[in-house]
This record gives structure tokens, sequence and C-alpha cells, in this order.
């Protein structure tokens, strides 16, 4: 289980979180001049990385708050968390 | 034979303290201190139990939680019998009662035996073979198959004992109390760490402390001497704790891990009551030290299973720590020193020793010579190829080994004996670790897997590290504890260390036989009967993948994992594919690594407390008007409120004709309650729902449905506009909190300019709906200041007002299609108000009703309930509510979806009404809907989602969803049911008043 740093709330064990798939994903502006594959593309493709892969999780039972979190999904390791709207950290790109 | 196999007294065992205890329903005694295991060896009982597969018989093979053979059934009542425990884990005490399991009608007379006799016949992967054919005998297979495998019996009464669960919080866990476990938790706790030290035996000091030769020494004293004084220094430290009895079952990421401790299942019955049982503990550490030691091999050859085969380990615990002999005629088998170190102590303690059979040629550590010294006889580069004896073993026959070790030359010598001792060397105990996810890598010289990479902040230290003799342990041990902790220095670093253990090992996974294989029986998998020859065999058949043989040949897979032969499968599968053990990896390693009972795992969450449950404010009256519960959520509702004599129907047809007739009065406080504010509110509303928001006036309501981005209905519900700025939304009472936090999703990641503020509300109000020709009498009775005529407060608006001094919010808004008043009050006045209600409905008989009736009524006017008629295929116009779905708006959540080449398509599943042929004919829900029954194969085109006698038009209506069903109004359809098939007529999902006349009657 692993051990999350809330950019609000600090150190909290894994069960006061939940994860939300994909970050960085980004609702058109436009939605209706998009085609059907367009649209797909948005509505359905996720990435699915064996290594470093970038998150959403929100803290569910605590403040409520969505935040990013890069992850190594081959071994769990948190690399970094950071706040909404901030840019991701380019390192692991 | 004498049945007392006691030797010389062990400081260990209490022989002053006698228990008697009964196995297989005879009496027997053992002493304060002993473990079934060694009582049962003490009487000179072997044969504990049969195998799996054949009902071969089988013993005692080890003195700890490894033990594949003697699992016995514990405790003879129906609440606190445990299958499948260890012999060899459970402490006697007075009045334990255990017997032997997979055996019928007895151990010694099993009528299983005869699928020994049978082997040839029932290979590797018999039972997927051949039970597959044909596939309807299945249930019949079954039969037989249960009855004569199986491990044991379960409980069938609930569980008396009480469990609980701990979090501890420590800077340095250290799991394992032996020699290494005890330095490193020492080392820790005296540099200032919180140290916790976690061993699963009743004793700390693990092998170490009952070693007795002088060949074994640490600054000059015998090594369990030296170690004694350790454990005595280290109780003292009081940043150190110490629990035994408690076995770590699972090690997670992030130095996460599960132990059990067991409190009480070593005390008489008598003693446990109102006690603890066991108790999970739930470990965060910033640091573990894995000192979990090593499990000894076994040896595979023809016949290593029969009663009195050992580990030579064992064989020396239980002489020296138990004071047990295992035999008279001990033989012992080995290919490396270990068997040694047993002979020098069974002949320390007087025990007869008849040989020692050594697969090394050559061999002259201190140890050899001084058992030779002592005439004991040594086969040297010799093997067993047989042993002798059903129900314990009695003979062994043995031969020389080829150079090559591939075969067997020269002549036979058999040899008698009553035990016999093993040593294939030693295997390191990684399961915590690569539980971690820590990765192993392969020690080619001795034939080990040992830790590589660490996932987390943890080191592996002493034998489960690979270092299995005491120089080498302690060697090295403080340089490892101080680069980890992260320390100057250690009150190790200048032993003086005596060994006399000689490292070589000749290695032979599958030892040969004068038979070929196939004649033979060298057991891999002592539990599961899976034998060299069955993963010879999964091979030819083709199968390369570790993973795979196990499954296959079922290797590993009993309650102990294969803890002894997992090493054993792996070397025969390397060297009959022809490829390196280091490539081939080892099968996964999964948690628990002891079995944990069901009590454990759930702790105190039983019962009332299995789950959280949440009651409305007026819960207390339902309960005392006889109410039917049902479970919405973690809510309980009101179901119905059934009078004397009345069933569900008759109480909800009685509900629901007053709800239309006169009154009836609901408690809606479980609806989900989204309070809404922030100068964007009205924009954020119109991008959450399909409709348009901004223009309703305040004090007005409104019904909308919300989308999934993928066009599909995700929940509904009506929000009010209270001001300006401020919205109360009521959601289903399901969806209440999945709703709240896929708004706070869109506003936080997507929207995070708007400005608005979501606050759940649900709990603060209770709500009280009354509905029904005579509401609005009611309420003016109950709120009598407020203006309740159509034109000052119509269908869909709201006031604020006062009940007495008490603010509250009144919304003339209905799900029954009838006028209907809902009252939200500050939770806590919510008792009072609904007496409020009921008191003054008295005269219109005023009926309270549940959500069956509730759901009765709305299917009345076809109003739809997200989650029964819908599921995350429907969208708007699936549900013909076309009217809900803004042409205007530019965007919403799930727009651009619905005009998606699936979702445009005219055949998808549409929503319907349906009437039966025959009105008292009640459609079964779920019941699929079929065109025609007799075209082969029938398609399905939909089925039904809601089904209600209707009191109030008097007969039976449902709703359902048909594909293509938009354009299929007064189409005869069937529903075919079991024993027959139903006439019904696609309608209107509108059963009742169309016109909605009854909304301002």
């Amino acid at each position: 289980m692993f051990l999350i740093h809330c950019p609000y709330c600090g150190e909290r064990e894994q069960s006061e979180f939940k994860a939300g798939g994909e970050a960085h994903i980004v609702r058109p502006k436009q939605p209706t001049e998009l085609s059907d594959d367009q649209w797909a593309e948005y509505l359905f493709m996720r990435k699915n990385i064996k290594g470093v892969q970038f998150e959403r999780w929100v803290h569910t039972h605590g403040c409520r708050k969505w935040f990013n979190m890069v992850r190594d999904t081959s071994n769990d390791e948190i690399k970094a968390i950071y706040k909404m709207g901030e840019k991701p950290p380019t390192k692991y790109k | 034979m004498t049945n007392n196999l006691r030797v010389k007294s062990s400081k260990f065992i209490d022989e002053t303290y006698k228990i008697s205890f009964k196995f297989n329903n005879k009496t027997y005694y053992g002493y304060k201190g002993d473990t079934l295991a060694s009582a049962l060896l003490a009487n000179n009982i072997h044969l504990v139990g049969r195998s799996f597969k054949y009902h071969r018989p089988r013993g005692i093979m080890t003195a700890g939680s490894e033990e594949p053979n003697a699992i016995v059934q514990l405790h003879k009542n129906t609440s606190r019998t445990e299958p499948n425990v260890r012999a060899t884990e459970v402490e006697i005490y007075e009045g334990l009662e255990a017997s032997s399991q997979n055996c019928w009608p007895s151990v010694n007379f099993d009528l299983g035996g005869i699928n020994n006799f049978l082997s040839p016949v029932l290979p590797a992967g018999f039972y997927y073979k051949t039970f597959m054919w044909p596939a309807s005998f299945w249930g019949k297979y079954e039969y037989f198959i249960r009855k004569s495998a199986g491990l044991g019996k379960s409980p069938t009464e609930p569980d008396p004992d009480i469990y609980e669960h701990k979090y501890i919080h420590c800077d340095v866990l250290v799991i394992g109390a032996g020699i290494s476990g005890i330095i490193a938790a020492k080392t820790s706790a005296k540099n200032g760490f919180k140290t916790l030290l976690i061993d699963e035996k009743p004793h700390l000091g693990g092998s170490t402390i009952y070693q007795n030769s002088d060949h074994f020494k640490i600054n000059n004293q015998i090594s369990s001497s030296w170690l004694e004084k350790e454990i005595n220094e280290i109780k003292k430290i009081d940043n150190l704790k110490i629990k035994t009895r408690t076995s770590v079952a699972a090690f997670h990421g992030y130095n996460f891990l599960l132990a059990r401790e067991n409190l009480t299942d070593h005390l008489p019955l008598h003693q446990r009551d109102e006690k603890v049982r066991h108790r999970l503990l739930k470990i965060r550490t910033k640091k573990v030290i894995c000192a979990t030691g090593s499990l000894e091999r076994p040896l595979v050859f023809n016949n290593n299973d029969r009663p009195g085969i050992l580990l030579s380990s064992a064989i020396e615990k239980y002489s020296n720590l138990f004071g047990v002999a295992c035999g008279q005629k001990n033989v012992l088998f080995t290919n490396n020193d270990s068997a040694y170190e047993t002979a020098i102590s069974l002949f320390q303690k007087g025990i007869n020793i008849e040989a020692i059979i050594d697969n090394r040629e050559n061999v002259d550590s201190k140890l050899v010579k001084e058992i030779e010294k002592n005439n004991i006889k040594i086969y040297k580069g010799y093997t067993v190829v047989n042993t002798f004896g059903y129900k314990r073993i009695n003979k062994i026959s043995i031969m020389q080994l080829s150079k090559d070790g591939q075969k067997v030359v020269g002549s036979k010598i058999s040899i008698d004996c009553d035990c016999l001792g093993m040593s294939g060397g030693w295997t390191p105990a990684v399961h915590l670790f690569t539980q971690s996810g820590g990765k192993l890598k392969f020690r080619d010289e001795d034939q080990v897997f040992i830790p590589d990479t660490y996932p987390s902040d943890q080191i592996s230290i002493g034998s489960c590290n690979g270092e299995f003799t005491l120089d080498e342990i302690l060697s090295s041990i403080s340089k490892k504890l101080k680069d980890f902790l992260n320390i100057k220095k250690t009150e190790y670093e200048n032993l003086e260390i005596q060994s006399h253990f000689n490292k070589t090992k000749r290695n032979i996974w599958l030892l040969p036989s004068d038979k070929i294989i196939g004649k033979t029986k060298p057991f891999v998998d002592y539990q599961n009967d899976a034998t060299a020859k069955d993963i010879k065999l999964a091979l030819r058949e083709g199968f390369r993948s570790i993973e795979h043989v196990k499954r296959y040949t079922t290797t590993g897979m009993g309650t102990d994992q294969g803890k002894l032969g997992n090493m054993h499968a792996l070397g025969i599968i390397s060297e009959t594919a022809g490829s390196r053990m280091g490539e081939l990896g080892t099968t996964t390693f999964r948690p628990p690594y002891t079995p944990l009972t069901f009590g454990t795992i759930v702790g105190r969450n039983v019962g009332e407390y299995f789950d959280v449950s949440r009651k409305t404010p007026i819960h207390d009256w339902h309960v005392e008007n006889k109410a039917k519960f049902e479970n919405v959520g973690q809510w309980k509702r009101a179901w119905f409120y059934p009078k004397e004599n009345e069933g569900m129907h008759e109480a909800v047809q009685r509900e629901s004709k007053a709800a239309r007739d006169s009154a009836g009065i609901l408690d809606a406080s479980t609806l989900g309650k989204i309070d809404i504010q922030g100068t964007d509110a009205s924009e954020f509303l119109n991008r959450v729902y399909t409709n348009a928001w901004s223009k309703l006036a305040i004090g007005k309501c409104r019904y909308g449905l919300m989308l999934n981005e993928d066009g599909m209905v995700y929940d509904d519900g009506v929000t009010t506009r209270l001001d300006e700025n401020h919205y109360i939304m009521t959601t289903t009472t399901g969806g209440a909190a999945t709703v709240l936090s896929k708004l706070e999703d869109y506003l936080q990641t997507e929207w995070p300019e708007l400005d608005v503020y979501l606050t759940s509300v649900t709990d603060h109000y209770a709500t009280i709906s009354v509905c029904g020709p005579n509401s609005k009498k009611i309420i003016s009775k109950v709120i009598p200041n407020l203006d309740l005529s159509d034109e000052k407060f119509p269908h869909m608006s709201f006031k604020n007002t006062k009940i007495d001094k008490v603010t509250c919010r009144v919304m003339r808004i209905s799900f029954t299609g009838e006028q209907s008043y809902e009252i939200n009050i500050q939770a806590n006045y919510g008792k009072s108000v609904w007496d409020k209600c009921m008191q003054a409905g008295k005269e219109f008989n005023i009926t309270p009703y549940g959500t069956e009736t509730m759901h009765l009524l709305r299917a009345e006017k076809g109003f739809i309930i997200v989650g029964q008629d819908t599921d995350a295929t429907m969208t708007p116009i699936d549900l013909q509510m076309d009217w809900i779905v803004s042409k205007k708006k530019y965007d919403f959540i799930g727009k651009r979806s619905l005009y998606r080449s699936d979702t445009i398509r005219d055949d998808r599943k549409q929503l319907i009404g349906l009437v039966t042929e025959n009105p008292k004919e009640v459609l079964e829900e779920g019941a699929q809907i079929v065109l025609d029954a007799n075209k082969s194969p029938v398609e399905m085109l939909g089925h039904v989602t809601s089904s209600y006698y209707s009191p109030n038009l008097k007969k039976s209506i449902a709703l359902g969803v048909v594909k293509g069903g938009k354009n299929m109004m007064g189409q005869k359809l069937i529903i075919p049911m079991e024993n027959k098939q139903i006439n019904v007529t696609v309608t209107d999902p509108v059963f009742l008043d169309k016109e909605n006349k009854r909304l301002n009657a």
C-alpha cells in the first residue's frame, strides 16, 4: 500500500485516495467540431505503460483535491506529485 | 518397542507440567513446551495423515511452519473446529483435541489408499484430461471427487472468538528472532530507533538457541549460551518491542506489512473467554530487516515420503529443543555437512545412529571426523534408492552413485531403520522479500536464490540472504547494519568465532534409482502428491513456463505453498529442459506466508459492524411502525410498512392506493443534496446537465439529467435556484458521492476558471415528502402562514419558510405524479416535523409509504430510476427523453457522444412500456423479451426493467428496454418464462395521467 504525499495535506495512506486514470488529457474546447474518430481518441484511448506513467489522483477521504502523480508502474515508485494546472516535471517525459 | 521416546530433559520443556490431549480420540500425554508434533513423536507416533491424491500414509516431516504433511483438524465443536493446522505449530494445552484429515474411515485404514495402487493411471493432469468429457457428466464426477478429496472440515457455526486489527508504526521492523535478528534488533534499538522484533515461534533465538555443540562458539562460549545472554539483554531495552507467536503474512510496497499475532491458541479453552484470539497487525515502518532464516531441503528419491522420514534439521530440533528422539534406529541421508550437526546432537543425547549416507565422496571436515571417531558408519558417495514400510519406514536400500551422479552402480545394501533424516542443503526463506517486489539472483555454486535488488528501504541478513554458517553471518553482520542504519559502530565488530561447518555440497535435484523413473515415486510436493515423474511428464507434453508446470502438476499449490519442494521442481525442470536455473526464475510467492484465519482478516468488522449503515433522522419512527427496510447504498430505507397479516404485496397496494386517493408521506432524507454556490453556478449547471439552466428564475425548480462524457445517463434529480448564485442539487440516493466527486473533478481539472463551490449537505437536512390530493390541506395545517395557492406556489417552485421558529425549505415537486410538497428542514427537527405531518394528516388517512410504493407510483407515471431502468448503455434519446436535451447549448458533458455513429443507431435498446394480455399477470423484472420464440436461435430484443401491479390502473404495468422499441408502439411481443410464454404489447411508458392534471388537482 502506497504512502502518498497529498500536496495539500501531506503524507497519507493510499486507502484515503482514488486513482483517476491518465493525466494531461485535455477535454476538447469545441467537441462539436471533432470527427467521430477524433472524439473517440479523447474519449476512449488511454496509455497503459510499463514504466513511468502520468496519473491523476484524488484525496477522496481527505481534502477532495485532485492532483497529478508520476509513477513507475513496474515497481510502484512514486517519482513526483504536483498540483493540477502545474507543468509536469520534464525529466520523466 | 517402547512408546516413550523422551530423552534427556530439555530446558525448553517443563517435565513437571504434564498435559493430556487427544489425537484421533485416543488420550496421550506431553509436557508444557511441547508442540502437538513433538508430543506425538515422544509417543512414537509418526503416522498423522494421508496424502491428498494417493492417500499415502504420511508422517511429521518438519518442526516448523513449512510442514506439508502433518496437518490436522483441531477441536471437535462445530464453531471452533479448524482444518489444515500444522501439528508442528500447535502448542499443546490441556484438553486439546486433534484428528487426522483426508482419510476415511481412519488414518490407519483409509479407503482412498486404493489411489496409491491406481497411481500408474493417475498422472499429472489426470483430472483435467479425464473428467472433461462428456461435459454433462461433470455434476456426477464432482460429487465423488469432492468427497474423496478435500482437506479438512470448515466450522458450521459462527466463530465465538474475538479478533482485532491494530496499526503499528515503527522505525525498524526486524522479522525473525534468530541470531541475526537478535543482533539486528539490539543494534537498532540501542541506536535510538523505535524497533519491533517479530517471530512466529513462542521463543526467541531461532535454531541457534538449541545449538549445544562446541564446534560452534562465539567469544569462546557455546553459541546458544552467548545468544541467551543477548536475548536477556534485549528484553530490557525500552524502545524495542518484541512479539512472539506472530507471523508476518504479507510484505507490501512502501514497507507496509501485515502480521498475525496469535494470543490465545496455546491456552486451554476455558482460559480464552473474552480474550482476543488473533490480532492483525498493520505495520508501517521506515526500515525492514528480514532475518527470516532458511528452510532445509528434502532430497528427492524413490519413496521419500514414508512416515518416519523427516528433515535432518527437524530431528535435531526435536532432540535438542523438545528432548524427543524421532526414532531408535536413525539413519541420516545428506549431501552436505548439516546432517553431521544433527548426528552430533543425537550422539550427545545418547540416541542411536545406524549410519549416515552421504552423496559426497570426499568429505573430511571436523564434523565428519568426529562422527567417524565415534564409529558411526558413513557411506560416502552413496544414495538411497528405495525405502520400505507402509505406515512407518523400516528399511532402506542404498547404492553407490556414478561419478556424474546420474546413475547408481554396484550392489544394493539394505539398512534397517525406523527413522530417516534427510538434508539437501538449505533454501533461503526469501518469500517476504519477493512479496515486497524484491528481485532474486541465482547463486550457482550452491544452487540457491538470494536477494539481489531491494525495492524499498530494507535488507536481508543471515541465512535468508544465503549466509548459512555462523562465521559467514557474524563476520559480515556488523558492516551491513552500520551501512543500513547509518551508524558508526556496533558491539559485534570483533567477535571471535569458531565454526567447523564445511560448505561443500553435492547437489543432485533428482537422485537416481536402480528402477526406471516410471516405476518410482520421488515426491517433490508432498502435500499435493506431485512427483518428479509428473514434472517430467508436463515437460514432455510441452509445458515450459514454470508457472504452467506448477498449475498442471499442482506442485507448490498446497496449503504449504511448496515451501519444501519448489526448488526441486525448478531444478528438475531446468535439468530436463536444459535451461539454466537463474533464467528459469521462480514461481511468484504470494501472501500470506502462512495461512490466516478469516477471523483475522475481518477483525471486528462482523455482524452489524460489517459495513457502515446510514440512518435517517426519522429512522426510529420507521422501526416503531414496523417498517421493513431495504439497503440503498449504505442507507437503511423504509421499504414498506406492513399492517398485521399483510405481506409486501398487500402493503404496497394499500400504500399506493392511499397516496393517489388521499395522502401519502415518504421519508426522502436519503436523497443526495449538494449545495452549489458561486458567481458561475448557473454556467456550471449548464455544462453538467443536458438542459438549459441560465434562465431558471430564483425560487424555481428544474429536473435535470446528467450524462457521462460517453453520452450515457449517469444521474438525475431536481435542482432548485435558491438565489442568484445559490442552488441546491438533489441526486439519487446511491449516486450522491460519485456525483459530487465527478462534479469536483470537472471543476478542479477542466474548468478551474469557474467560480463555483460544492458542499455535500445530504446529512444536514431531513426531507419529508407529502403527496396526494389532500397534500395541500395537510401542509396548510403544518405551515399555516404559507400561501399554497397555485398562483403563489405553483408546481416546480420553492419557498423559504418557517415551521414554528425553525427555517425550512419547501419544494413543490413530484416524483409520483401527484400534487406533492417536500419539506427540507435541519436534520434534528426531522422527526418532529414528520410527527406534525402525521398529526395533521390523520383526518385524511395520511399513509406512510416506503421505497417500493414510491417505485410503483413513479412507474405508473413512466418516470425512470437511474440504475434500474438504465444501465451504462442508455442515452437520453434511448429513454425517449429527447425533450430534456438542449439543442441550443453549444456544449455539455456527453453532448458530442449523442451523435456518434453508435449512439444514433435506430436499433438501440429503447425504453418502452409493456402491458400484459392478461392484466393480472405481473412480469418478472429482468425477464427477456423476444419477438418470435420459435425461431432458433431466439433473438433477445431486450428485457423488463420495472414491473408492478398497479392498484390505481387495476392492471399489470411494466417498463422495459427493447431494440428499436420507439417504433414498435402496439407491437405484440413475447416474454418466454420457464414453463410458459407471456404475451405483451408495447405501449407508451406513461401509463397514468399523461396530461399531468393531478399535479394541480
